[in-house]
């Protein structure tokens, strides 16, 4: 395969390494030191990718993230990535790159029929066309985005890791260019700490590409000595490869490090790519400049390219795109290019310069070699379809609004062009601070700084070489110095560069045509997204003003180069068509990422098992062995239910809820939170947080409370036991025990700081087992000889201290299903032990250890509510017919009673929970199902409740569920309906939520 | 993410260690019960919501679990102080 642009002059490549590639499935070859792109167009391809709209072929057009075209899919399998800049991927051996964009392929595109289609696709043609009918928008959402191709994510699961590091830094230098450079040895000669990181594959920036003498020395080489002097400081980490994506608060800045992108290898050992969180004390943002293209007609075609672009494939890449090469500028800085073109000896037809007489060092050293210039002329039209052909050239005015005079039409195959250049502000745009336009460089400027931060060089408008290397390096000297090191004088002498005296540019965002910009052939602004200057003239015309509304009604700036090529041109032809100047019409304002980050950095480590910790009891792996199947309930793995062989889920549940009625179960209620409360005041504050009183409390008892939030809303529930005098035991939910700690520290410290308590989760220090059922009793006699286990001596509501299994152990005599119920607490340790040692026991009387499910069903049974499932944080305890639980004679006005007498806390036809008893006894309701009084109703129906719990139960022998209906306590026996999404409706009857001993007899024996 | 000074531990640390608040020098009504529903319901449920300077309450909650008081401006998010429970802001105002 023969590279027909390769030069003999190597620029920054190793032409003795060749590395093989393909590309759309052919196979190509390019040397070490490529990107993609420039082995590409080292290949003279031409057409790389369709453009999203109007499935246009499209060219490699710039060399770095403004890349608008070369989108690729790298890679396939579980690593591919999709929708790279083929500017951006650093070629290896064996890499494999293919089109987004350009189904089924690019040079024969079934989208490139409907080209002419594409006429008919003005702005907002997607929210014109494709509204009606809604039933329809998938339809069109899938054809839109299959013809689009964004690229496609890999179905596997990533098989590379990612990972996460933290770090702090004096001074954080991004962009490693002559201004970075400079600011970061600066900075690094106090003694600061600097990190200094650089999207490229190596540090220099603009200068890899630069034929400038420093110092005497050629850019590259000068780049060298410096890189040198950084590596030799031990205080300076070094990260190219590294893109600085988002400056976030209090100066945390991300960065993104492709640590093995470039090896092309999916690594088994070691991170792809890492992202590096880092609070800095200060920053110097050193990220250069993006060139504006110029704005022409079919300024789109193959072979039209920037000019800084045309010079770094020269220069470091020594890749000739071409071989005829027209350059359009409005500024001398481009003439560069020209002798860079002419340097190789390729052939520079013309320069065609809006400008009248430029006479600037640059424009004369073209002069001299007897290029043609065409001043106050302007490129009005590239002429081609899959490569540029010829260029036509115009007379133009001089504010550059009109034609003037004939075009003359120019053959060649390359189109150079600039419009100048445009700072690179991102970065500070992320900080919140304001971009201010500047007429004298036609270019935003940073805004003033909000954080610890300042620009030095291109970025902050300085687009000469020595005062940007002035800059650099007062930056760095003056950011090491707020941090704390050094004077803030520069140490080190100036760099020697030549001064080149340049004259004024010319401020031209839309090259005009003999036909007005809406008969005209396209005048692309954004390439990706097909927006052009008629388009953005159009959304004027239909009232657009705001340039956000009309970024979002174009789609200016939204493809994945977000708008670094065609931003500021787009917002000129805006202020144009508004009449506006642009320091008016504003800017768009940048938001983090500054290019696009993989969700696998972003995640790091935080996968799969990493993702959230799981807690496991102390009985744990007991309930493995037994088979449990397990429910996550918080970051606890509860187990649901024991099946046993052969079993179905609902004859699980029924046997263990049989035998808790029947005989006696086990549950391992460990997770339920614990909270030790201790200190003078401790019975005094707990119960003005409950809304009963634990005043006369007594030690060895027990009492069941509800906590309210401050708008009298059920928040928790459990039971506090007086543990001794100044010494209680609070039991929270499961999910709710870190929110009830928090809420109990809320109130002590910022409320109540005079009352003495101290509070102490104690959730993990116990393991809890629960022995329930007739026969818990005996059971709990086998094991434990030091209590007095008769009901006279340890009633229902008390607890004991004593020895459970040979184990210490707190007892209480509380009970979740109704039944006689003993909670055994143990130091947790000892929980698997006490555990086996009571199945043991039961065994005679089948002990059954059962699951949350079960737990729910006979906690159901008996009506006891579960926060979070009947409660939603919308219900009082009169919602819930708990009034009972209410003190109403309490002195304290505990939290949420005020709001238990608001005027909506006590209207009528609030939503109260009651029981639900289907018609058709096994038919049980779906939990969230709508209630209704009348099933035959037009829709939308009058929703009179919903279904909050639902079983089957087996010891009733039919369904049972719980509900919230308005005024359900009032409406005993009425039958109401659940209407289903089929159409069908259940008949239930609204009975007692307890259905189960309603007079509790069963659990006080 | 913020960098939060904590009065409690005596150092900066980073966000994800503390939880957010709400409004800070909220007393509680002494009698709530005397309190019409118009002025129980501004207690529990109107907050400001200025732009610039906002006094809050921020919880060290893998930290000290202890809350304390921040002043921040809501526009540029820059906290100017942090003080504990019960004692007052030195920086007033509302400049945005």
């Amino acid at each position: 395969m023969i590279q027909i642009n390769r030069l003999p002059a190597a620029g920054r490549t190793d032409q003795n390494k060749a590395l093989n590639f393909t590309f759309n499935g052919k196979d190509y070859q390019g040397i070490a030191g490529d990107t993609l792109a420039s082995a590409l167009l080292a290949n003279g391809v031409d057409v790389v990718g369709r453009s999203f709209k109007y499935a246009r072929p499209r060219g490699i057009f710039g060399h770095g993230p403004e890349e608008p075209n070369a989108i690729m899919q790298i890679g396939s399998g579980a690593s591919t990535i999709p929708n790279l800049k083929a500017t951006q991927v650093e070629l290896y051996e064996g890499l494999e790159a293919s089109s987004v964009n350009g189904w089924p392929s690019v040079n024969f595109d079934v989208m490139g029929l409907i080209g002419a289609f594409g006429r008919l696709m003005p702005p907002g043609f997607y929210y014109k066309t494709f509204m009606y009918p809604k039933k329809l928008w998938m339809t069109y959402e899938r054809f839109i985005r299959k013809a689009a191709g964004l690229g496609s994510s890999p179905i596997e699961s990533d098989p590379d890791s990612y990972e996460k590091l933290n770090q702090h830094c004096d001074v954080l230098v991004v962009g490693a260019g002559p201004a970075g450079l400079v600011a970061a040895r600066e900075a690094a000669r106090t003694g600061a700490r600097v990190i200094i990181a650089d999207e490229q594959s190596e540090f220099g920036g603009s200068l890899l590409a630069s034929t400038q003498l420093i110092d005497g020395l050629s850019a590259t080489q000068w780049v060298a000595e410096i890189t040198g002097e950084l590596a030799a400081f031990n205080n300076v980490q070094r990260l190219p490869r590294s893109t600085v994506f988002g400056y976030y608060d209090h100066n945390f800045l991300a960065i993104l490090e492709r640590v093995t992108d470039h090896l092309g290898i999916s690594t088994a050992s070691g991170p792809r790519q890492r992202m590096h969180r880092v609070r800095a004390s200060q920053v110097v943002l050193a990220t250069g400049a993006f060139e504006r293209p110029l704005v022409f007609a079919h300024n789109d075609i193959p072979g039209v390219m920037l000019a800084s672009s045309v010079s770094t494939y020269v220069n470091r890449f020594g890749v000739a795109p071409g071989n005829k090469l027209v350059l359009a500028t409005t500024n001398d800085n481009a003439y560069q290019t020209a002798l860079d073109w002419h340097y190789i000896g390729r052939t520079v037809v013309a320069v065609v310069d809006s400008r009248t007489g430029p006479n600037g060092d640059l424009v004369e050293q073209v002069r001299a070699l007897g290029i043609q210039i065409l001043e106050g002329h302007g490129l009005i039209e590239a002429v081609g379809s899959k490569r540029v052909r010829k260029a036509l050239v115009a007379p133009i005015n001089i504010e550059g609004t009109k034609v003037t005079g004939s075009v003359q039409v120019i053959a060649c195959d390359l189109i150079a062009s600039s419009g100048g250049w445009s700072a690179a502000i991102h970065l500070s745009s992320h900080t919140g601070a304001k971009p201010v336009w500047d007429d004298a460089i036609v270019s935003f400027r940073p805004g003033e700084s909000k954080q610890k931060e300042r620009s030095a060089g291109a970025c902050r408008g300085t687009f000469g070489g020595l005062d940007g290397l002035l800059e650099g390096a007062n930056a760095g000297a003056e950011a090491a110095k707020l941090a704390g090191f050094g004077t803030g004088v520069v140490q080190f002498p100036t760099p020697m560069v030549d001064q080149i005296v340049e004259q004024p540019q010319q401020a031209l965002f839309l090259v005009p045509h003999n036909k007005t910009t809406s008969r005209a052939p396209s005048q692309f602004v954004d390439f990706q997204l097909d927006v052009s200057a008629a388009g953005i003239e159009l959304a004027v015309l239909e009232g657009f003003e705001s340039v956000e509304h009309v970024k979002r009604y174009t789609a200016l700036g939204f493809g994945t180069d977000q708008g670094k090529l065609g931003n500021i041109n787009g917002m000129a032809i805006l202020a144009n068509a508004l009449d506006q100047d642009i320091a008016e019409t504003g800017t768009t304002i940048f938001r983090p990422s500054y290019t696009p980050t993989t969700f696998g950095a972003i995640a790091g480590r935080d996968i799969n098992h990493l993702f959230d910790p799981e807690r496991y009891t102390a009985m744990h792996r007991w309930h493995v062995e037994n088979g449990a199947e397990f429910e996550n309930v918080g970051q606890w793995k509860r187990p649901w239910y024991f099946p046993q062989a052969n079993e179905t889920m609902q004859q699980t549940v029924d046997r263990e809820g049989l035998a808790v009625r029947n005989s006696v179960g086990i549950l391992d209620a460990t997770t339920l939170g614990k909270i030790d409360i201790q200190g003078p005041d401790a019975a005094e504050f707990i119960t003005r947080m409950y809304t009963n009183s634990y005043l006369k409390l007594a030690p060895g008892k027990c009492r069941y409370g509800v906590m309210l939030k401050e708008d009298g809303m059920i928040f928790d529930d459990g039971v506090c036991a007086c543990l001794s005098e100044n010494h209680y035991l609070m039991f929270t939910t499961t999910g709710g025990a870190a929110g009830v700690l928090s809420w109990l520290e809320l109130w002590q410290q910022t409320e109540w700081p005079e009352l003495q308590v101290y509070f102490t989760s104690v959730t993990d220090h116990w393991a809890t087992a629960t022995v329930t059922g007739p026969n818990a009793r005996k059971v709990i006699a086998k094991v434990c000889q030091d209590i007095d286990l008769a009901s006279e001596a340890f009633g229902f509501m008390d607890w004991r201290d004593g020895t459970v299994a040979g184990v210490k152990a707190r007892v209480f005599r509380i009970s979740f299903t109704g039944e006689l119920s003993y909670e055994i607490n143990v130091p947790a340790h000892y929980g698997r032990h006490v555990w086996e040692q009571l199945i043991e026991a039961g065994s005679e009387f089948n002990i059954t250890p059962y699951g949350t499910e079960t737990m729910h069903v006979l906690r159901a049974e008996k009506g006891f509510i579960i926060v979070g499932q009947d409660t939603d944080g919308s219900m009082t305890p009169a919602d819930m017919n708990m009034n009972w639980v209410v003190g109403k004679n309490k002195v304290f006005s505990f939290i949420g009673k005020r709001s238990l007498e608001r005027s909506d806390s006590i209207r009528e036809n609030r939503k109260q929970l009651v029981g639900l008893k289907t018609l058709e006894p096994n038919a049980v309701l779906a939990e969230g199902a709508q209630i209704v009084n009348d099933p035959n109703q037009p829709i939308p129906m009058a929703m009179q409740g919903h279904v909050t719990s639902s079983y089957y139960s087996a010891s009733l022998g039919h369904s049972i569920a719980l509900a919230v209906v308005k005024g359900g306590l009032n409406r005993m026996g009425d039958v109401v309906y659940c209407p289903a999404a089929d159409g069908s409706a259940t008949a239930a009857k609204i009975v007692s939520s307890v259905f189960y001993d309603p007079t509790g007899d069963r659990q006080h024996v | 993410m913020l960098l939060i000074y904590c009065p409690n531990c005596l150092e900066h640390r980073e966000e994800e260690e503390f939880s957010y608040g709400g409004e800070a020098h909220i007393a509680r009504p002494l009698n709530p019960e005397t309190l019409s529903d118009t002025q129980w319901a501004d207690y529990l449920f109107f907050r400001k919501n200025p732009r610039g300077i906002h006094h809050e309450m921020w919880y060290h909650a893998t930290g000290c679990r202890r809350y304390f008081n921040a002043t921040r401006n809501t526009v540029t998010y820059e906290i100017l102080e942090t003080y504990q429970v019960g004692t007052q802001p030195q920086i007033t105002g509302t400049d945005a």
